[in-house]
């Protein structure tokens, strides 16, 4: 049996575990709000967005000439998945959720014979992938040096991925992150975003209502200005999501982490106590039988 | 004077969402003025000052890049950058822009140098009126 100062270190190397990750916690709760914020002020840009990119496209789409980055390159052959994770660890399932899923999608499509390329954003992704994917993975975008999380940040992105798809790298490019929904449940998201995939746009009788919209300058100078943008939002989007994805899922890892903490001092406290009290009775049976023998 | 539904929107926040009476938007082919009622119309921005009025209130802010969109239930302005003309930071302001003349000096293609002079362009001529205090941008 362990000896009551080995048991004693214990306990007191719990306790001060357990202060940390109550700490992590309360800043995770703090952080989580702050993203929560940013995450609901970018949803009016980006449904608007769409709004209007469904609109103009809706009219553009199925037309010879239409922009590549609407139509597509008419090709399925080349995947590139861009797959965003967080740059911290201890924040129990949410990176390795997100390239479980990233993982699946390519081991899928590397079975259907297609060539997979990936991007990750965020240090944590690119540790997991590498180790299966090291000849596949084509870049990793860090943001760790990034305090806080702005458009900017998101349209770099996206102008690489411009250029790498104008340049004819891939066909069809696909965005993996971790959807909010509370602070329990993060959902492991892919959403396709070149070509980007519409809403159904509602099939209108042609004449009726559909306002005849002026373009300034025109139409096809408008969307290839739109698409990057758009791509730009949706990147912004999934990041902020990302974001408080993560500190939502610290939160709860830590909380975990606290109460276990609090589990173990419990069992070890009891265990402390029962070793001081054998040894106290085993010292008192020395005596008493020491003083009978005499 | 009729009113319509105005929405002035930036990745970062809804700046702006109400009833108004005139929007005065820095278009890329020029300045236009939307009232109630215009006809549909979707434009690209260049850097500069949207204006707009609700009530008696003038309201000024700068815009950069980003698209304007009017349609039969009112106009939407799509900004990159948006901010009340109050909020700008003269210095700051000056910091970007240097920042983006020497990302152009690095720049690899011509086209992307012209573009780059262009809105530096465009930013100067902003500059010049916020140095004029707010009243100039009037």
């Amino acid at each position: 049996m362990a000896s009551l100062k080995e048991l004693r270190n214990r306990i007191a190397s719990v306790k001060a575990t357990q202060k940390i990750t109550k700490a992590m916690q309360m800043v995770a709760a703090a952080k989580l709000r702050r993203a929560q914020t940013a995450a609901e002020a970018a949803r009016p840009y980006a449904e608007r967005m769409d709004a209007i990119l469904a609109n103009i496209a809706g009219k553009v789409a199925g037309q010879a000439g239409a922009p590549a980055l609407l139509a597509g390159t008419g090709k399925d052959d080349v995947h590139m998945l861009l797959v965003c994770t967080a740059e911290r660890g201890l924040c129990g399932a949410f990176n390795s959720s997100i390239s479980r899923l990233a993982r699946d999608r390519s081991n899928a499509l590397i079975a259907q014979g297609k060539t997979v390329k990936i991007i990750c954003v965020g240090r944590k992704g690119y540790d997991i992938l590498r180790r299966m994917f090291a000849k596949n993975i084509v870049e990793v975008i860090d943001l760790r040096s990034v305090r806080a999380l702005g458009y900017n940040n998101a349209a770099e992105i996206a102008q690489k991925i411009v250029a790498r798809y104008e340049a004819g790298e891939f066909d069809i490019c696909t965005l993996f992150y971790s959807r909010f929904k509370s602070v329990i449940a993060q959902i492991p998201t892919a959403q396709q975003i070149i070509p980007p995939q519409l809403p159904e746009t509602k099939a209108e009788p042609a004449g009726t209502n559909t306002p005849v919209y002026e373009y300034e300058p025109g139409e096809e100078e408008i969307l290839t200005d739109l698409l990057p943008r758009n791509l730009a939002t949706q990147i912004f989007r999934a990041l902020l999501e990302n974001a408080a994805s993560e500190q939502g899922a610290r939160m709860s890892a830590m909380d975990n982490a606290t109460r276990n903490a609090g589990d173990m001092i419990k069992k070890q406290t009891i265990t402390y106590n029962r070793t001081r009290q054998a040894m106290i009775t085993k010292e008192l049976i020395e005596i008493i039988s020491g003083a009978e023998a005499l | 004077m009729a009113t319509f539904k105005f929405e002035l929107v930036s990745p970062a926040k809804l700046l702006f969402s109400g009833e108004v009476e005139e929007v005065i938007v820095p278009g890329a082919e020029g300045e236009f003025t939307v009232l109630a009622g215009h006809a549909p119309l979707v434009s690209t921005l260049r850097p500069g000052f949207l204006r707009f009025r609700n009530g008696s209130d003038d309201i000024v802010a700068f815009v950069r890049g980003g698209f304007a969109e009017v349609n039969e239930k009112g106009l939407i302005v799509l900004a990159e950058e948006a901010s009340r003309l109050e909020e700008i930071n003269a210095a700051e302001f000056a910091a970007s822009i240097s920042a983006l003349e020497a990302k152009m000096s690095s720049a690899t293609s011509d086209e992307a140098r012209n573009k780059m002079a262009e809105t530096v362009y465009q930013l100067k001529a902003v500059q010049a009126q916020l140095g004029g205090g707010g009243a100039a941008a009037h």
